[in-house]
């Protein structure tokens, strides 16, 4: 291994680093203070997970008392309103949101799936172009989400693809924003198949492409499918770059892929109920929320129980 | 002959009937035609080795191996830890490419035509030559699905029943399991694995199985069941296996290859080297070769 | 694509045949051909973001001169004349991810500390869960818990009185955005950190406890040196998200560019510049359109420095000890 060395060292270097700290621990003297000083830390820490607890839970119990009223069957029959709050729901954009994911599912699945597989499977580690290809999707991973929505504006609203403002621009840019996701995820599932499953079928004859499509992929796909949820759960919350390739539209009608009358997005709408200051609307911005939190709640539950009932412990 | 020989033929020729029976459609489902024992059966050679050498990333692993595989022969090829037994016994089915920076050279010929010819495409090679490797490895699949995998890649989709009790009984497994083939494979014990991973291999009606110690993952009585169906086995297949246990080669094995590691000037590489090739009877009662003498008498390890 | 048959069957078929592929095999290489395409299509991502920025950004700069741009620090672009100085927008960013850090690091750390060095492994699996649940609320619903709670119930609340100016009285100020984000991050910060200490050798730690240390000591003079490298990257990556956030930012944090780091104040960064002036009624091709681009690649070079710092030392404490 390259770095066989380097890595000796540097294990040598801590262990080394942690012996010295420890001995000049054990070395000094123990006064009674020190108990008290044990037990404030402890207690600090804990402080800490507290307080992350407590952000999440006064999250959670705001949106649900200030959503509350807003909540029931109108939020999903009703259009929008500036008008008459009162009035008002999120149809169009729940429909625009569903629409937009399950245009995402589609590009990223076949598309993740694939990079994954020839990643894992097909290329050759040592070559440089495959290490810029491994480096590229862990950066485009971090990228913010807004540059995806200044990538969706010039190239595939306008520029090349020149779409125009349609829903399936949107869902597009989503896709590319979530595709590392699914890639990273996959990647992993594949790893996780263990050599030995891949020598017992190639030393029966059989290609490389029918040991990934028969022994691999089908003991890989929890986790892949694990990915997948993830990278919709992303996909659903995300605002940012939609609001620059054109979910900005104020519609009250269902959106559709690829109509040039423009769409929206649940999370879109939700920003827009919430910018206006009358109350009716922050309730329905709230009520919003909620429905987004249960949505992607139902998700990573599901996928959770995905991983548990499927994962398979080699 | 062994006692463990002896005992085996007892057995055999105690069951009889039966035993002639459940040979004769072990012969009628595994073997291709021109592959059956016939009269020049024993003197065939299924490998022809010259001046065989592999390297890894530039550095030997074995030099200069030269020795006939016969057909229908169990061919045992023991030696120390790392004196390249393994290497080599993956060089017949070309699983050492899969090993990036690998290289074999010298002449490997299977049945008079180079394996490693510019023409000669490894998955054909495997379909003929299969493996059973050290550490059991069924597919997380069900008992069935295991034995049915290489038919079903190979097309042979028809009468596939057939073709997995038959391979399922040639590997000694079929009465343990045919109440449960949609089971989960990982649900047998390591023996039954094992033999799980043989009947897999002889689905695909190969001429030779190649095997990398087989038996070292396994307790004593598994590792009886299976020296016993080697010796079934070799009615129908060449057999190649590796040992790192003599008895076991001298149990089950007609001829025996030892192999030992070689330090160059140096002490830099090592490598291993063909000490002897001779039949089994011999190795281990007469050898020729002072290594060989000390190695089966226990005096190096 | 599956390749059936054998070669030949028959006895003293040409045994020439036996061991060549029945076909040349076209369904495999055409395969890995197009899983190939689907691992390109990741560079090519990248190359269309490069192409989509540089562009109107090299057209931006024939218009505002590149000193001005980088140096100036009065952001005006709708004035007559319009001032693009950068510096005051990026200021509002850094204002902002400087008060989530302050938040997230002790925090983040503390629970990672408490989790990989103190915590039974029942509070483990309650603990870790949840911290993930808060990684995946969408910002638009930390940008308005921010700016509808945050701000009057917590900040309003108890900030000192005429402190730095005041919180009374402000509907947007860069703390409100900044705990949010803070909020939002602490998971990226524990989790990794956690990750890096979980991966520091038992031995270390049990050789410490051998001598008498106590857990204090293990966790703060062992475990945490030992892990730094990817304590550093979990902090990297959490500035580089920080800083790519948006909504938030939008809700919480105000529209009027500021140069300035006091948190009672409202800000503008460079993401709600973006965001707001492209969804606003701007033609393209103007300086204000191309000004989007312009600061779409600062941020843009800003996260990417950091992302590929962090991937290093990612890197780096994964390879000490896998």
């Amino acid at each position: 291994m390259t770095g066989a060395g380097e890595v000796q060292s540097e294990r040598t270097r801590l262990a080394v680093a942690g012996a010295r700290a420890t001995v000049a621990v054990a070395l000094r003297n123990q006064p009674r203070r020190d108990v008290i000083l044990h037990a404030l830390f402890a207690g600090l820490l804990l402080l800490a997970i507290l307080l992350a607890l407590a952000g999440l839970a006064a999250l959670l119990i705001q949106a649900l008392v200030r959503g509350a009223p807003a909540l029931g069957p109108d939020l999903f029959t009703n259009v929008p309103s500036t008008i008459n709050p009162e009035q008002a729901g999120f149809r169009p954009a729940i429909i625009g949101s569903l629409e937009l994911i399950a245009g995402v599912i589609l590009f990223v699945v076949p598309i993740g799936v694939g990079a994954a597989i020839y990643l894992e499977e097909y290329a050759d580690k040592t070559r440089w172009w495959n290490r810029v290809i491994e480096v590229n999707i862990q950066n485009l991973a971090a990228v913010p989400s807004i540059i995806y929505g200044i990538l969706g504006l010039a190239f595939i609203v306008r520029g090349p693809l020149d779409l125009g403002f349609i829903l399936a621009a949107g869902s597009l840019t989503l896709a590319l924003l979530v595709l590392p996701v699914v890639i990273i995820a996959g990647r992993e599932a594949i790893r996780a198949v263990p050599d030995s499953i891949r020598q017992g079928s190639l030393a029966l004859g059989a290609t490389r492409w029918q040991t990934i499509r028969h022994q691999v992929l089908p003991a890989a796909i929890p986790g892949v499918a694990t990915g997948v949820i993830l990278a919709v759960s992303r996909a659903l919350g995300e605002a940012a770059p939609l609001l620059l390739v054109g979910a900005v539209v104020f519609i009250t009608f269902d959106p559709t892929p690829f109509s040039a009358d423009g769409y929206s997005a649940l999370p879109v709408q939700i920003f827009q109920y919430a910018t206006r200051p009358q109350e009716a609307f922050q309730e329905l911005a709230f009520a919003g929320v909620i429905v987004m939190l249960v949505v992607l709640l139902a998700m990573n539950s599901f996928a959770i129980w995905l991983r548990n009932r499927y994962e398979r412990r080699w | 002959m062994t006692n463990r020989q002896m005992a085996s033929d007892e057995t055999r020729a105690g069951a009889g009937r039966e035993a002639r029976e459940a040979a004769a459609e072990r012969a009628s489902i595994a073997v291709r035609p021109e592959f059956r024992p016939g009269g020049s059966g024993r003197r065939e050679r299924v490998f022809q080795l010259k001046g065989v050498e592999v390297l890894y990333s530039g550095v030997s692993a074995v030099k200069d191996i030269s020795m006939d595989i016969h057909r229908n022969d169990v061919t045992a090829l023991i030696g120390p830890s790392g004196c390249g037994k393994s290497t080599l016994l993956r060089c017949f089915n070309r699983m050492n490419d899969l090993i990036p920076g690998a290289e074999v050279r010298g002449d490997l010929l299977y049945h008079g035509e180079d394996l490693y010819g510019p023409a000669v495409d490894p998955v054909q090679v495997r379909k003929l030559i299969g493996m059973v490797f050290q550490k059991p490895n069924p597919f997380p699949k069900s008992i069935y699905d295991n034995v049915a995998f290489g038919p079903r890649i190979l097309g042979r989709k028809e009468n596939l029943d057939q073709t997995v009790e038959g391979a399922l009984k040639g590997a000694a497994l079929w009465d343990e399991v045919k109440d449960r083939l949609d089971s989960n494979a990982y649900g047998l014990s390591g023996g039954q694995q094992q033999r799980l991973c043989i009947a897999r291999c002889i689905a695909v009606q190969p001429d030779t199985i190649l095997m990398d110690e087989p038996c070292s993952a396994l307790d004593p009585i598994s590792t009886g069941k299976i020296e016993d169906l080697m010796i079934e086995l070799k009615e129908e297949f060449s057999i190649v296996i590796v040992t790192h246990n003599m008895q076991q080669a001298a149990r089950v094995s007609d001829r025996t290859a030892f192999l030992m590691v070689e330090l160059d000037a140096d002490e830099q590489n090592r490598w291993g080297r063909l000490v002897e090739y001779d039949e089994t009877e011999r190795i281990f009662t007469n050898p020729r070769d002072k290594r060989t003498e000390d190695y089966v008498s226990g005096k190096v390890g | 694509m599956d390749a059936s048959g054998s070669g030949a069957e028959g006895p003293g078929g040409q045994t020439a045949s036996r061991l060549q592929a029945p076909g040349r095999r076209l369904g495999e290489k055409t395969i890995e051909v197009m899983l190939a395409l689907c691992g390109v299509l990741s560079v090519l991502t990248t190359t269309a973001i490069v192409i989509s920025l540089v562009g109107p950004t090299i057209g931006f700069f024939q218009l505002v001169p590149i000193g001005d741009f980088l140096f100036g620090t009065e952001w005006t672009p709708q004035f007559e004349p319009p001032s693009f100085g950068v510096l005051e927008i990026v200021v509002g960013t850094l204002n902002v991810t400087l008060w989530a850090m302050v938040f997230a690091i002790p925090i983040g750390l503390g629970a990672a500390i408490y989790l990989s060095e103190y915590a039974a492994p029942r509070v483990r699996k309650t603990v870790k869960p949840i911290l993930e649940i808060l990684a995946g609320i969408p910002t638009v619903a930390i940008g308005i818990f921010a700016v509808s709670f945050l701000l009057p119930e917590v900040i309003q609340r108890f900030w000192p009185g005429d402190f730095l100016g005041g919180a009374v009285g402000k509907p947007f100020m860069a703390l409100a955005a900044g705990l949010g984000v803070g909020l939002m991050i602490v998971p990226i910060i524990a989790s990794i950190s956690e990750d890096a200490m979980s991966a520091v050798p038992r031995g270390l730690r049990e050789g410490a406890y051998a001598m008498g240390a106590t857990r204090m000591e293990v966790a703060t003079r062992v475990v945490f040196p030992a892990a730094l490298s990817g304590i550093v990257a979990s902090v990297v990556l959490a500035i580089s998200r920080a800083v790519g956030e948006t909504m938030i930012v939008v809700l919480a944090a105000g529209s009027n560019p500021n140069l300035t780091f006091n948190p009672v104040e409202s800000i503008q960064a460079m993401t709600a510049y973006i965001a707001t002036t492209a969804t606003g009624d701007i033609s393209t091709g103007s300086v204000d359109y191309k000004s989007v681009f312009a600061v779409g690649t600062v941020l843009f070079v800003m996260t990417l420095a950091m992302n590929m710092l962090s991937i290093r030392l990612v890197r780096r404490y994964r390879e000490v000890y896998e």
